[in-house]
């Protein structure tokens, strides 16, 4: 067990913090499960905080000139980056408070990027600042493609998915390559905290919110974030295909601790996955053959999962 | 649509840009970008706060009583409350012209 | 007291950098600037600098890093050097946009390709727009100086952007020169602490970094282009201080032998100390020559430049940075620009030398300048040549 977890009895459905980093007035689309998720993660975390923004979504929807959407110190640099500007942001805070040139009183250090800033061209940064072990939270707001300019395909887009540049046609069923594993990768690192996490289990996410920022050390956390514009599904089912993703274990909900996986919520009689995919246009084109494909990788995955926590199905 | 207040001098211009007005965002309205908004029945509602919890917009706020209550000037009318209502207390219900 | 050591260039920058005292240092190594950095590791890791010392995985990283950094209200610096420079070149516009006082050093090399390791200008003549503070160096006193210099212009209060001091590589930063090492005391009377007028905190929290919508993008600008241009006040201020508590006097434009000179030769950085042995030596054959330097590079000294050069027929402007395919080299661009609407105007002769470590001798400026005579009386057909380059 983590020292600094050992105090954190998680929150409380009936007491949750009431002070919100992240204001209305933001330009996310409606029904945007990203900023619903960042909403939640940034509750968990609280005001006494700095946020680095890589370029995305959430960048623009809340930092359009001359109003802010951000109640806590919030910094966007490129797209890239934000782990590496995140890291000289902690730096310089411990130096600073190190010469008393400012409070000596700890400051949460997140660092946020959807998954192209993170899987992809981000993943350099997040690998050095990871690596270096700066005290700080890498959350990767995951809504699986290249929602801000247009839904183009990433390596954290799910295999057969539609996209813009992954398009089925003739000779195409949509994303050939399977989804990156970017938590993976972070473990890789033996960091201390990597969790994954979905807005439909609110407490959860906010839990593990709360203890990447509790951590010394680097902490990454993956949330699982529904993009209504860019998956085509309807306005108001965030938390419904969230909630399916986790029960047909398409995004499963663990946690690893120093290395140790643990998983949250093992979901022993699973849904379908075909009733997760049947819920979003990106996965209309697919053929019953490819469904039983999907069907399989995620059992193949969740096998392996079951596996590295020492569990058995 | 909600002004967009961005048409000043460059010596009007803090340092760098810099916006020193934390959550001012709030004076961008979103309500109008809605074309329906959640009614709550507040003889069905159980005051479990699903509804703030899962609001993007943080437009569903604590009320009194321990109720909720609607911030027309940034519900975008998603209907995620709606939705996630475990009592159906919340209805959509269309905007007029 | 200040002492006068023999000392490599680069670690006298380093030691500028650890009299002032700095916060954050995030950098990544790359020839020839490792010898900066690599000594400031040491002064970190010996605690005879209570600093960060970030080694990044990349120089985009450290950019970055140095950004995230003064955001916090930190001194920063960083050194970088041709590749490393140009793969910061993205984050390079960000850092004076957020009006952020971070101080480099640029140890000037070639860009690749063919890769080279050895010195010219092309990698900081391809950041001409990024609009940072740039001065020149030319030998390891000034190194000092100018890196002492660049923190105290970049943090005071009316200027608030980064600095590039430039020296070259190799040819600069790794020969040992006598060096006068200020000591500490000296140095604080010089530069104040930097106290930011922004900076990420929690008890007062701002936003930087904002979308530019076309609203505000030209106003945004404008207001960079403004200070950058107004920094030249307190450029020329700074450097008069320090002349006056040091005995050292610094000019955006220097001039040597211009009295009198038909032609004068324009050089940058080190290569300049060979052209002042070929001025002399042209001198005591009789020929009217001169040398312009420019020290500071941006923003451009245009009105000091001017004077310099007043009442001269012909100027032969050496290009260290090759560009391409365009009219003629980028200082002599720079040069073309700023004089063609003066009436009178001397005819501008360019002249690229230097490229990937290759020496410029005395023999070469002689030639330079012969040339530049035969192109007043008889134009060239080409709009820049290369010099020592074989044509077979």
């Amino acid at each position: 067990m983590i020292k600094e977890l050992e105090n954190f009895k998680g929150f409380s459905a009936k007491k949750l913090p009431l002070a919100d980093p992240l204001a209305s007035g933001h330009r996310a689309c409606q029904g945007c499960g990203e900023v619903l998720a960042l909403k939640l993660a940034m509750k968990a975390i609280g005001m006494n905080s700095i946020v680095v923004s890589a370029t995305g979504c959430m960048e623009i929807i809340t930092s359009t000139f001359p109003q802010t959407a951000w109640n806590v110190p919030w910094l966007h640099v490129a797209f890239e980056n934000a782990a590496a500007v995140a890291s000289g942001t902690e730096a310089a805070l411990k130096v600073l408070m190190r010469k008393g040139k400012i409070p000596q009183k700890h400051i949460d250090v997140v660092a946020i990027g959807g998954d192209g800033a993170t899987a992809d061209i981000g993943l350099q940064s997040l690998s050095g600042a990871m690596e270096r072990g700066h005290d700080f939270v890498y959350i990767c707001l995951d809504n699986e493609a290249y929602m801000n300019t247009g839904v183009q395909r990433s390596s954290s887009t799910p295999y057969g998915a539609m996209t813009t540049t992954s398009p089925p046609g003739k000779k195409s069923f949509g994303q050939a390559t399977k989804k990156k594993n970017v938590p993976a990768i972070a473990v890789a690192h033996n960091i201390p905290y990597v969790a994954t996490a979905s807005p439909a289990y609110f407490l959860d996410l906010m839990n593990k919110a709360k203890k990447a920022a509790l951590v010394k050390g680097p902490a990454y956390l993956h949330i699982y974030s529904s993009c209504p514009t860019g998956w085509r599904h309807g306005g108001d089912l965030a938390i419904e295909i969230s909630k399916l993703a986790v029960e047909t274990n398409v995004f499963p909900l663990y946690e690893v601790i120093e290395g140790k996986y643990i998983i949250n919520r093992k979901i022993t009689k699973p849904k379908p996955v075909a009733e997760y995919l049947k819920k979003q246009g990106r996965f209309r084109h697919l053929t019953d053959d490819l469904i039983a494909q999907i069907q399989r990788q995620v059992d193949e995955e969740y096998e392996k999962l079951l596996k590295l926590a020492g569990e058995t199905a | 649509m909600a002004k967009i207040d961005a048409v000043m001098g460059w010596k009007k211009l803090d340092l760098g840009c810099v916006i020193r007005q934390p959550g001012s965002s709030r004076t961008f309205k979103t309500g109008d970008w809605r074309s329906q908004r959640p009614v709550v029945d507040r003889d069905k509602c159980i005051k479990c706060g699903l509804c703030w919890v899962y609001c993007p917009d943080l437009a569903m706020v604590p009320a009194e009583e321990g109720y909720y209550k609607v911030n027309l000037d940034y519900c975008k009318g998603c209907g995620i409350c709606a939705k996630e209502c475990p009592k159906d207390a919340i209805t959509m219900v269309l905007e007029e012209d | 007291m200040a002492k006068r050591i023999g000392m490599e260039v680069s670690i006298a920058a380093s030691e500028a950098v650890k009299l002032a005292d700095v916060d954050l240092i995030a950098a990544y190594p790359i020839t020839p600037q490792t010898h900066i950095v690599e000594h400031l590791s040491e002064v970190v890791a010996d605690g005879e600098l209570d600093a960060a010392f970030v080694p990044v995985e990349s120089e985009h990283s450290a950019m970055s890093c140095c950004i995230g950094s003064s955001a916090a209200g930190a001194r920063t610096f960083t050194a970088t050097s041709s590749q490393g420079l140009a793969l910061m070149h993205e984050i390079l516009f960000i850092a004076p946009a957020m009006r952020l006082p971070i101080v480099m050093v640029v140890a000037n090399r070639a860009l690749s390709g063919p890769i080279s390791i050895w010195n010219d200008h092309s990698d900081i003549m391809s950041e001409q727009d990024i609009a940072w503070i740039q001065t020149f160096a030319e030998n390891g006193q000034e190194v000092f100086d100018l890196v002492l210099h660049a923190f105290r212009v970049a943090e005071d209060s009316k200027v608030l952007l980064p600095v590039i001091v430039n020296l070259d590589g190799f040819t600069l930063s790794h020969v040992i020169e006598p060096i006068e090492i200020l000591d500490k005391a000296e140095v604080d009377k010089y530069l104040p602490p930097y106290k930011p007028k922004v900076r990420l905190d929690p008890r007062k929290p701002v936003s930087m970094g904002m979308v530019g919508i076309p609203e505000i993008y030209t106003e945004a600008k404008k207001a960079t282009d403004e200070a950058l241009i107004n920094s030249k006040k307190v450029v020329l201020k700074a450097w008069k201080e320090f002349g006056d508590l040091f005995g050292r006097y610094y000019n955006p434009v220097e001039s040597y032998k211009t009295e009198g000179a038909e032609v004068i030769l324009i050089t940058m950085g080190s290569i300049s100390e060979t052209a002042m042995t070929a001025i002399d030596k042209m001198r005591e054959k009789g020929m009217p020559v001169g040398l312009v330097r420019f020290r500071l590079w941006k923003p451009f000294p245009a009105p000091e430049f001017k004077k310099a050069i007043a009442g001269v027929q012909t100027l032969a402007v050496v290009d260290r940075a090759l560009s391409p395919g365009g009219a003629c080299g980028p200082v002599a661009e720079e040069i073309k620009a700023a004089l063609y609407a003066e009436r009178g105007r001397p005819k501008v002769y360019n002249f690229i030398a230097g490229l990937g470590g290759r020496d410029v001798t005395v023999e070469n400026f002689e030639e330079i300048v012969s040339k530049a005579f035969t192109y007043a009386k008889k134009r060239p057909k080409q709009l820049y040549e290369m010099i020592g380059v074989r044509e077979i």
